[in-house]
């Protein structure tokens, strides 16, 4: 199915014309993406999108996962957690596991592509297998305070890579090894993110019992302290005493999570007296999720810690005026005052809040100019431009490369 | 209406489009983003003097640089953060003399306001120093005379605009943007090709400056 002609009406038809340019010096190459699954997980959802786009672009790209374990997977668990700076205890025997399964896998796969391109730390030690051809590993996670003891286990594999790619810039590692920074990005017309009906919209409103004709604040996020729902309500209480508001957290469900549960039941507590605050699970529905970001007056993202934080730019997507703090790859998406607000307090959310609230003007304004850097920088079609870039680049060690 | 003259030489456009590539290196405070500005390589000061040109189109024409915003985002240092925001870059031609300018206006700072050196960006506030590494590419479109020149120059895209108004003129050191060098000597219009030369394209977003200069090219076809 032909879909790139679908974007020419959000980017401009020039922006597919460079797509097409650039594909076209990729031919002959095999590009072989390499992670641990096909569905779930961030990495999973934008190569599903990507993959068939590269494909139409006449990029011959194929996908290929490792194999592992119960054990393993609890592993590189304990190392996701711990290179977002989670203290975690990590033994010998960790790490034994992770080089036994690495060791069957590099074994098993066959890395046939020109450019292999591995995401993420669970199929790093492919690299092993490397020859003639080129590697890249792909880091999704915020490694800006990373365990030491497991960067340095990872670091001895990715130094033999070729490049490695970052989501922001303070990701980035001393290596021997040339990093770019290539944000994510979102899909204008995945289901998250596509133009609704008015219709549906309200539909979603009556589902859950949310007055139309009274300004909304949401907070779209797991219920993880990181994400500080408890500091999202109370900056809205503060706004509370003086605009008469309601206030949406929705987010997954917490099955296998003890503390996520145990977030949700002090969230559900502090909640309880106020009847505008609707606690809502929404696990995988991403068209409801899209319908409480439309019908929403100001989005709110409130993280202590961000790996990039794209709800950002799903909100700024729908000409949403966002409050958001400023970490990890938030402020890439918003320029204080410009794009939205940046804060660093539960009191300065709430002044951010309230100036926002009572001056539709200013809102309209920064959420307007924030639709269009998200046009500009964190669209799909960007992110794809920046892979072939990225692939040109290792056969250009140049910092002018003229095609 | 004037005959159309056809052009000696056609114009071809070009596109440009960059990688970020990161170097790892970075700053705290301002000693320490003078003494790395000495030594990055060219790409990155060029990256951070102009990265908000595309990734900013749509904002009013400020703020022009990320030196400027980061002294007075992170260290509170609006004096500074004026004066190299107001740096005068269609001046230059060469990132060495645009270099050595910020340089400049830093070092004379931190001489008449010793104490700006104690302050400190907060953590994850650092200034991260990151190179822009650009790919050139032909384009499909190729001009003989004005009228088919405006015709593409409104429907190409910003990063070909870009790309010869900016970067043909101060990373490639060509003395002047490819539009007013082709106007010039294969159109043989000086005036028109002066009067493009000399507009200050810094102070305008990029889809302003492509309608600026449709206009000035409508004029006088």
């Amino acid at each position: 199915m032909e879909r790139l002609g679908e974007y020419i009406p959000i980017v401009g038809q020039s922006i597919i014309d460079d797509l097409k340019l650039l594909a076209e010096r990729l031919k002959g190459k095999v590009i072989q993406q390499v992670n641990s699954t096909s569905v779930g997980g961030g990495v999973a959802e934008i190569l599903n999108r990507m993959i068939p786009l590269l494909k139409e672009l006449g990029v011959d790209s194929r996908w290929d996962f490792i194999k592992g374990g119960a054990q393993f997977f609890d592993v590189t668990k304990k190392f996701h957690n711990a290179l977002h700076g989670k203290k975690e205890d990590i033994t010998k025997h960790d790490f034994e596991i992770f080089e036994d399964t690495s060791r069957k896998n590099i074994e098993e796969l066959d890395t046939y592509g020109d450019i292999v391109f591995i995401h993420d730390p669970q199929p790093v030690a492919l690299v092993k297998k490397k020859k003639g051809n080129k590697w890249v590993w792909r880091c999704h996670i915020d490694v800006s305070r990373p365990n030491k003891d497991v960067w340095n286990f990872l670091k001895g594999y990715i130094k033999n890579y070729d490049s490695a790619v970052f989501s922001a810039p303070s990701f980035c590692q001393k290596m021997p090894i040339r990093q770019f920074l290539i944000s994510p990005s979102i899909d204008p017309l995945s289901d998250k993110n596509r133009e609704l009906p008015q219709q549906e919209i309200d539909a979603v409103l009556r589902k859950y019992e949310i007055e139309a004709d009274k300004p909304i604040i949401t907070q779209i996020s797991r219920f993880d302290r990181l994400k500080d729902p408890v500091g999202v309500i109370d900056a809205y209480l503060q706004v509370k005493k003086y605009i008469d508001c309601q206030l949406i957290l929705a987010g997954g469900t917490a099955v296998d999570d003890p503390e996520g549960a145990e977030v949700l039941a002090e969230v559900r507590e502090k909640a309880k007296k106020d009847k505008d605050i609707h606690i809502l699970l929404l696990p995988q529905n991403d068209l409801e999720v899209n319908a409480l970001q439309r019908a929403s007056t100001i989005i709110m993202q409130k993280s202590s810690r961000e790996g990039f934080g794209l709800t950002v730019s799903e909100a700024l997507w729908k000409t949403k005026p966002v409050v958001a703090t400023d970490t990890g790859g938030i402020p890439l998406q918003i320029k204080h005052k410009y794009s939205g607000l940046l804060c660093h307090s539960i009191e300065g959310a709430a002044f951010a809040i309230k100036q926002l609230l009572n001056s539709p003007g200013y809102a309209k304004k920064l959420a307007e100019n924030g639709r269009e850097h998200v046009r500009n920088n964190f669209l799909i079609t960007r992110h794809i431009r920046d892979y072939m870039l990225l692939f040109l680049s290792l056969y250009h060690p140049e910092d002018v490369v003229s095609l | 209406m004037p005959e159309l003259i056809k052009a000696k030489e056609p114009f071809r456009f070009y596109t440009r489009l960059h990688l970020s590539e990161l170097t790892g290196f970075k700053a705290t405070t301002l000693e320490e983003l003078l003494d790395l500005m000495k030594e990055v390589p060219g790409s990155c000061i060029y990256h951070h003097t102009h990265r908000f040109l595309q990734q900013h189109q749509y904002l009013s024409p400020e703020p022009p640089n990320d030196f400027a915003y980061w002294v007075n985002s992170a260290l509170g240092e609006d004096e500074l953060a004026e004066r190299l925001a107001s740096i005068d870059t269609v001046q230059f031609s060469t990132i060495r003399g645009l270099r050595e300018e910020m340089i400049a206006k830093i070092e004379q700072y931190i001489k008449a306001n010793p104490k700006s050196k104690r302050k400190f960006a907060e953590e994850a506030q650092e200034f991260h120093f990151i190179k822009s590494v650009s790919f050139i590419l032909p384009t499909k479109y190729v001009v003989n005379d004005l009228k088919e020149f405006i015709d593409v120059l409104a429907k190409i895209t910003m990063d070909s605009v870009y790309f010869h108004i900016f970067e043909a003129r101060l990373r490639l050191e060509k003395k002047t943007n490819d539009f007013s060098y082709w106007i010039e000597t294969s159109i043989g219009n000086k005036k028109l090709a002066d009067k493009i030369a000399n507009l200050d394209p810094y102070t305008h977003t990029l889809e302003d400056l492509r309608d600026t200069l449709i206009k000035i090219i409508e004029k006088s076809v």
